[in-house]
């Protein structure tokens, strides 16, 4: 009997595919293929759409049952002296079971995106900052400022979602919203609308950014600024976005870590955070971190709240130990102080592992192609498309629980991991 | 499986049993009457010990957002305490904010066998529940914070019919998976959003025209009408303010006999005498509470060391961020819904006013008659971890320990408390009201925090010494649900606890303005805010108890 595929059409769907998660998607699923039909940005639709190719689990490049591959992995972790877990793009089930695994096997855990996520927790770990999430912004900023990185680019609905968002609870007290962007090239295609008022930009290269934010805080702080520019801004337009700043109700400072080009750039969020605290002296403001993407800030709360700290945790020594320098991955394998690697991706087949010679266990989206032949590979499914997850918002208050479309049987990160430790 | 526990004291308030030698029997997992005959599987001997109900914090901050912030905030604070793998159990960490399974072994080796977090953030309710799940060894409950959402405020500014409200606090219980109502600083998170750095009792909320007094007037209502056990559990105005021991008079005057539990009330309890301007407002306080029966509350004790305070009361916390210690801090504007404000502290015995704060805590605990209707808290992490529990239990019992402890602080605030003419020291009977049997009927747990038949195996063992901080430190057994989890102070099966809720009944009605506000406002969809049983029970990780509730009034 042959089966013909009927659609099913899916409501209210979260998407995984960047740190805003957004949750009003309209998926049809046709047999195993999804397409996205409503409110879907250009990396829902790459991500729902993509084609998933039929693989097999594989231990050193031969097919293999699910049960042979778990067993080679955890046969490789057991006479593994210091694993790395790295990657961690995952749900929140994915994190508990690799933190339980890392801690099993004394190892050492960083997620992909550690390096940009980690120029915000240096900042928290500092000084700290006063920060908004996206309702309150969507409602109640009257003044958008981004800073230095093309968010449109990086969460393609952002805008429409947050900035150009048709009604907001406060609209009968509010002015229309002035919208800043600080830095050159920065897309402003979707800063247009009924509510939006003004767009200004002080367009500056973009490594230094930096240089025009401090000027600003200079300005703010009535301290003076040597010439008639920096950057190329002209300082009256700096002068003016402080003005703008301490005019408005409620401003947000938004910006993307990973899309920060300035060197050291946890700098830029000092200043942006700098910023907002000097304003809260008088008004309200606020910061928003976007980001978040591959589970960034699902990995660094999960570590956060089983270890106490952000990952770049190991537990070579029985407890764990924060070292975001010693801990990084790519510094772990260039040093030659790791004997296996455990890559965790489930959301974009582009998340490859490093290129390394370290034997590494790959668990991954069925498109992966991996710059080495992983001696385990293990294909597995998608969060919110394969199997029900949980995934942690980029503004780290929200969560959402994602959907299983049935796209495919592929298992989740979770479970084959917890098949490896029981394995161990 | 018959257990049996042969020849301990047994302190249980709640049946009315003052240290008299009992047999207690434990099968499945439940307290039962002595068999008629019958083989017992296993015998506990425990002549010369002391026997109580596991006991109950039911105010601590254990799961959610801001927790985590500060966990993430603070290695340096980790760093001091790391928690190695062990055996049975997980790595972590302890101190201020611990690692979630360090904090539900630790409480576990105090012998708490259930916990609650009081200021769960509906917006951040799945995040919360997922910490809770990753705490293991005690069951665990949230209050859901309503007061400064904007769905709540729009309802109290229209004039919303109290039906509708009722709809909307039964709501939030059932989609945030909550057992009770939180509110902290009523409308006040919300009027900081609006740049108000104040908001007494009857100043108005600019945007709304509310006041504070008429939000906790209609929640505190609406939670008695909807037959929820515990009342509206309340964070007042003007936390940590010299000066606000008269906002707490007006608040426990103004409730007209509602029933409320006013939370932390050392840090509601400062006056402004002195020369400092800085006084302790502990014996008004407790003379107000113990002529009005429709309040408890519990104490939000400080001890002195490094801690981090963590509360959804981000317009006071803002303006406690001038004694972060260390100086770095979080405030937060969340979801329009609440905030949060993260700061960590450092209470120093030699400050005068950190040792005042320390004898007002005292002084409310022995000037409070009735220990049915206060809880021993520090608001956990706030005014100490959890951890100093026992330290806490001997300053009450301990007149003399009290008054050598005394000898050491600021000798001003020394002097400008009554502490050390308070000759009163707690009984175990007492303390097992207090930790026990008087959070567990507060909450309206059932079959939780006593021993009669029925209730279940959550039972605390220790020895019956006389350094009390010592006993309560280390028990000599803790059973859960009727097996033995910790001996000698040490875990030796690690469980899983439930999760406690109730779901009061609710006119469905009010999901249509729901759904409409969440669509026009929100950035999350009203079906995807909603938390499932399926995410609490997580492949059987976790399990539900729904509390029962009274009959809708």
């Amino acid at each position: 009997m042959s089966e013909v595929a009927t659609a099913v059409e899916f409501d209210h769907v979260p998407c995984p595919f960047c740190g805003l998660v957004c949750d009003d998607l309209q998926v049809v699923r046709t047999g195993a293929a999804l397409k996205v039909t409503k409110n879907g940005c250009s990396l829902a639709v790459t991500g729902f759409e993509r084609a998933l190719p039929a693989t097999s689990p594989q231990v050193g490049g031969r097919d293999v049952s699910v049960q042979e591959a778990v067993a080679e992995a955890a046969r490789l972790i057991r006479k593994s002296s210091s694993p790395l877990y790295g990657g961690l793009s995952t749900d929140v089930a994915g994190m508990r079971a690799v933190m339980s695994l890392a801690d099993r096997s004394r190892g050492t855990l960083d997620h992909a995106f550690s390096s940009a996520f980690g120029q915000n927790m240096k900042v928290l770990q500092s000084a700290g900052w006063i920060t908004s999430t996206l309702t309150e912004t969507r409602n109640r900023a009257d003044v958008i400022v981004i800073v230095g990185s093309d968010v449109h680019a990086l969460h393609p609905r952002f805008f429409e979602r947050i900035v150009r968002a048709d009604t907001t609870m406060f609209e009968e007290t509010d002015k229309p919203l002035t919208v800043v962007f600080i830095g050159e090239g920065l897309d402003q295609s979707a800063a247009s609308g009924p509510r939006v008022g003004k767009v200004v930009t002080l367009p500056c290269p973009l490594h230094s950014v930096d240089e025009v934010m401090g000027a600003l805080l200079a300005r703010m702080r009535g301290n003076k600024v040597s010439g008639d520019n920096v950057a190329g801004v002209p300082l009256a337009a700096i002068e003016g976005l402080a003005k703008t700043l301490s005019d408005a109700h409620y401003s947000v400072l938004v910006y993307t870590p990973a899309g920060l080009h300035t060197d050291d750039s946890d700098l830029t969020v000092h200043a942006i955070c700098d910023v907002v605290r000097l304003l809260n002296k008088t008004t309200r403001s606020a910061g928003l971190s976007l980001g978040g993407d591959e589970g960034a800030t699902t990995a660094t709360s999960v570590c956060g709240w089983q270890s106490g700290f952000p990952t770049r945790v190991s537990f070579a020594s029985g407890a764990p130990d924060y070292d975001p320098i010693t801990n990084e991955l790519p510094r772990k394998l260039a040093g030659n102080e790791s004997d296996l690697l455990v890559w965790l991706a489930s959301y974009s087949p582009d998340l490859a592992p490093p290129d390394t010679d370290v034997p590494t266990i790959l668990l991954a989206p069925p498109a992966m192609t991996p710059p080495n032949a992983p001696a385990v590979f293990i294909p597995v499914g998608t969060p919110g498309l394969d199997h029900a997850g949980q995934l942690i918002r980029c503004d780290s208050v929200v969560s959402l629980h994602l959907r299983d479309l049935g796209r495919s049987k592929n298992p989740s990160v979770a479970s084959v991991l917890t098949a490896i430790e029981a394995a161990l | 499986m018959l257990i049996k526990l042969t020849g301990g004291k047994v302190y249980d308030p709640a049946n009315g049993i003052d240290g008299e030698i009992r047999d207690i029997y434990i099968e499945d997992g439940v307290i039962v009457a002595a068999p008629a005959e019958g083989r017992i599987d296993q015998e506990y001997p425990l002549h010369g010990r002391v026997v109580m109900a596991g006991a109950i914090d039911p105010h601590t901050h254990i799961g959610g957002g801001k927790m985590t912030i500060g966990r993430l905030m603070l290695p340096e604070d980790h760093r001091g305490d790391p928690v190695c793998r062990g055996h049975l159990t997980r790595a972590g960490c302890g101190h201020a904010v611990p690692s979630t399974l360090t904090a539900g072994y630790r409480y576990a080796e105090m012998g708490y066998t259930a916990c609650f977090e009081p200021a769960m953030l509906p917006a951040n309710a799945r995040q919360a529940h997922m910490e809770m799940a990753d705490t293991p060894m005690v069951d665990k409950g949230a209050f859901a914070m309503l007061g400064s959402d904007d769905f709540f405020l729009r309802q109290l500014a229209a004039k919303d019919d109290i039906e509708a409200i009722k709809d909307y606090v039964a709501w939030t219980l059932h989609a945030t998976q909550a057992i009770a109502i939180k509110v902290v600083n009523p409308g006040g998170i919300s009027a900081f959003k609006f740049n108000q750095r104040q908001l007494d009792l009857d100043e108005k909320h600019v945007h709304y025209g509310i006041t504070p007094r008429d939000v906790l007037l209609t929640l505190s209502r609406a939670v008695k009408e909807l037959g929820v056990t515990h009342p509206l559990h309340v964070h007042g105005c003007n936390l940590g303010v010299p000066g606000n021991v008269e906002t707490t008079e007006n608040t426990i005057i103004g409730m007209n006999g509602l029933p409320v539990h006013l939370t932390h009330i050392q840090f509601h309890s400062y006056g402004t005498e002195g020369d400092r301007k800085f006084s302790s407002g502990a014996a008004r306080i407790a003379e107000l509470i113990n002529s009005h029966k429709n309040v408890s509350i519990d104490v939000g004790q400080v001890l002195f060391g490094q801690t981090c305070t963590a509360s959804g009361d981000s317009m006071r916390q803002y303006g406690n961020t001038k004694s972060a210690n260390p100086n770095k801090w979080v405030v937060m504007d969340i979801e329009c819904d609440a905030g949060c404000g993260v700061v960590p502290m450092r209470y120093r015995d030699k400050s005068f006013v950190n040792a005042l704060q320390w004898a007002i805590g005292l002084e409310l605990f022995l000037l409070i008659d009735d220990p049915w209707r206060i809880f021993l808290t520090t608001d956990h992490p706030n005014g100490a971890p959890f951890t100093f529990y026992p330290h806490l239990i001997r300053l009450l019992m301990d007149k003399g320990f009290r008054n050598d402890m005394m000898q050491k602080i600021n000798p001003d605030a020394a002097n400008s408390s009554v502490l050390a003419s308070l000759d009163r020291e707690y009984s175990l009977y007492e303390v097992a009201i207090m930790t026990r049997a008087g959070p567990a009927r507060s909450l309206g747990l059932k079959n939780r925090g006593h021993l009669g038949v029925g209730a279940c195996g959550d039972i605390t063992v220790y020895q019956d010494i006389a350094d009390r901080e010592a006993m309560f430190a280390t028990p000599v057994f803790v059973f859960k649900n009727g097996e033995l989890v910790v001996k000698g102070g040490r875990i030796v099966k690690v469980v899983q606890g439930a999760t406690h809720v109730a779901r009061p009944d609710f006119d469905r009605g009010i999901e249509k303005s729901l759904r409409r506000y969440f669509e026009r406002y929100h950035t999350v969809g009203f079906d995807n805010f909603k938390l499932s049983d399926d995410e609490i029970i997580t492949d059987g990780r976790g399990s539900l108890v729904i509390q029962p509730t009274a009959a809708r009034a």
